[in-house]
């Protein structure tokens, strides 16, 4: 039996022998990848509000147009090589959340609309949704027992 | 116990050879694109072979390198006894949908990227025992279906580490026998004038596990697994590595094969001249972003079939060991938190005149 010292020693060695991606340069290529994206947003946004719609509308504007774009560009396998390149700085603006929710979509429609599609579209958006659900509601909590304390 | 063919603690040592009739490959389009592209038996350009799903896919892949083995050999189907085959996905899909529709008696079998090092284990001891004539052996994996099935969505924009391996896409099939391949009949058959490729021993492989739980970085998961095979090969067998010509190992990729050497060496074992990887000779890992290498059951098996068997019976090698390596990784356990273990089946094959 290889014992737990072992191990530890195993996992350190095999650290030292990985590669790994250059993190300055990772981190580059994703501030230029999600700046990008939300520069264009903030164009979208702009554009919206400059032919009349208030602000509430050209931020609404400006999401469905990103996922639009994010689901057409998944569709044409182009997103995946953007994600390869720019890494956290496409998955974090709402395209990547869209991108998580088409994939799967294309990946289990073999499989039928309710078992396929249906039960795997968000199996990678699930977390999201779902602890995104649970910390604002949180956060909610919190907000209102100090406006009862009339801290804020 | 009469007819004995143990050989130390966990090996077998053939009384008679047991003979590679044909080898068949068949390999994707960026397979098609790397080094061994010449090498391939045929090379398949649309991923979904005109199916609709990855799984079908696979299987038809599977199916016809079955086929083409068994038409290799100057075979039909009914003269195949039995079949050992099996691939990556859950419940060995493209086996029990691809080489088991051939209507041959089928094993299907799961030893992760090292099938087609069980396949032929089993097959070989098959023969030897007398229950074949003709046995078919094959293993297949797919790029698509094994992302679907362990990873993400192929849409999925991500971001793959240096230490990941790219699985190929392909599938390997080999007829092994108790008799050297016809010529007459069958000008396809593993066979260079009187000389043939003949599997003499195996060495079955042990789970090893360090407890390594990265799921991206399989080559430290297998190279220990690879090591312990190695070592016990050549103390069942009483050899150095200098009674190899070559020791071939599945798909270690980089990561996994500076480990192996590394491992090996520190047990006063250098196999660093006669060591290859399937995984590093399928791909030109700077020009096709493969990072660490080629990986999946298909890996070796078409490597074998296309590259390894050919250099047997040419006559550039008399004898290799052939190692692949498997991962048995399962999505389950894996979220559950258990480690990714490590299996290594060894193959010898050596060069028959006859």
């Amino acid at each position: 039996m290889i014992s737990d010292k072992q191990q530890k020693q195993y996992e350190q060695y095999v650290k030292e022998m990985t590669p790994v991606h250059s993190l300055p340069a990772n981190m580059a290529k994703a501030f230029l990848t999600g700046g990008l994206i939300c520069l264009l947003g903030q164009w979208i946004q702009n554009t919206a509000a400059y032919l009349g719609a208030d602000l509430k509308d050209a931020g609404t504007w400006c999401s469905l147009i990103l996922i639009f774009l994010s689901v057409l560009l998944t569709g044409l396998n182009i997103y995946p090589r953007i994600g390869k390149f720019g890494g956290a700085g496409s998955l974090v603006p709402i395209t990547g959340f869209a991108n998580s929710v088409a994939s799967s979509a294309v990946e289990f429609r073999t499989e039928g609309q309710i078992f396929g599609i249906g039960c795997k579209i968000f199996t990678i958006a699930g977390p999201v949704i779902l602890y995104g659900i649970l910390s604002s509601w949180i956060l909610g909590v919190i907000y209102y027992f100090l406006k009862v304390a009339e801290v804020l | 116990m009469k007819n004995m063919i143990q050989a130390g603690t966990s090996s077998a040592a053939f009384r008679f050879p047991v003979y590679i009739q044909s080898a068949a490959s068949i390999a994707g389009k960026k397979e098609g694109e790397g080094p061994l592209k010449d090498s391939f038996d045929r090379i398949i350009d649309d991923p979904l072979l005109g199916k609709d799903s990855w799984e079908s896919a696979e299987s038809m892949l599977q199916k016809k390198a079955s086929a083409l083995a068994v038409k290799k050999a100057g075979l039909d189907t009914k003269d195949i006894r039995l079949a050992f085959a099996g691939d990556l996905l859950a419940q060995t899909t493209a086996s029990s949908f691809g080489t088991a529709g051939m209507g041959i008696p089928f094993y299907g079998l799961y030893a992760a990227c090292s099938t087609m090092g069980e396949a032929l284990s089993l097959g070989a001891m098959a023969v030897s025992a007398g229950f074949g004539d003709h046995i078919l052996c094959a293993t297949s994996s797919h790029f698509a279906s094994a992302e679907k099935e362990f990873r993400y969505p192929l849409g999925y924009g991500n971001q793959r580490p240096l230490s990941a391996t790219w699985t190929v896409t392909g599938s390997g099939a080999c007829i092994i026998g108790s008799d050297p391949p016809e010529t007459e009949n069958s000008p396809d058959s593993l066979r260079s004038g009187n000389r043939c490729a003949v599997i003499t021993g195996i060495t079955a492989g042990r789970i090893i596990d360090f407890g390594f739980r990265d799921s991206l970085n399989m080559g430290a998961c297998m190279a220990p697994a690879a090591c312990d095979t190695i070592l016990r090969n050549l103390s069942d067998f009483g050899r150095t590595p200098s009674d190899y010509d070559a020791i071939v190992t599945g798909d270690l990729g980089i990561v996994g094969r500076n480990i192996l050497l590394d491992m090996l060496r520190k047990n006063g074992t250098d196999i660093g001249d006669i060591h290859q990887d399937c995984g590093l000779m399928i791909y030109d890992n700077s020009t096709q972003d493969t990072h660490s290498g080629g990986s999946g059951c298909g890996c070796s098996a078409v490597v074998l079939a296309a590259c390894l068997l050919p250099r047997i019976i040419g006559g550039q090698w008399k004898r290799m060991l052939f190692i692949p390596t498997g991962a048995m990784l399962s999505k389950v356990t894996y979220n559950e938190g258990a480690s990714v273990p490590g299996i290594a089946h060894a193959v010898v094959i050596e060069l028959m005149e006859i």
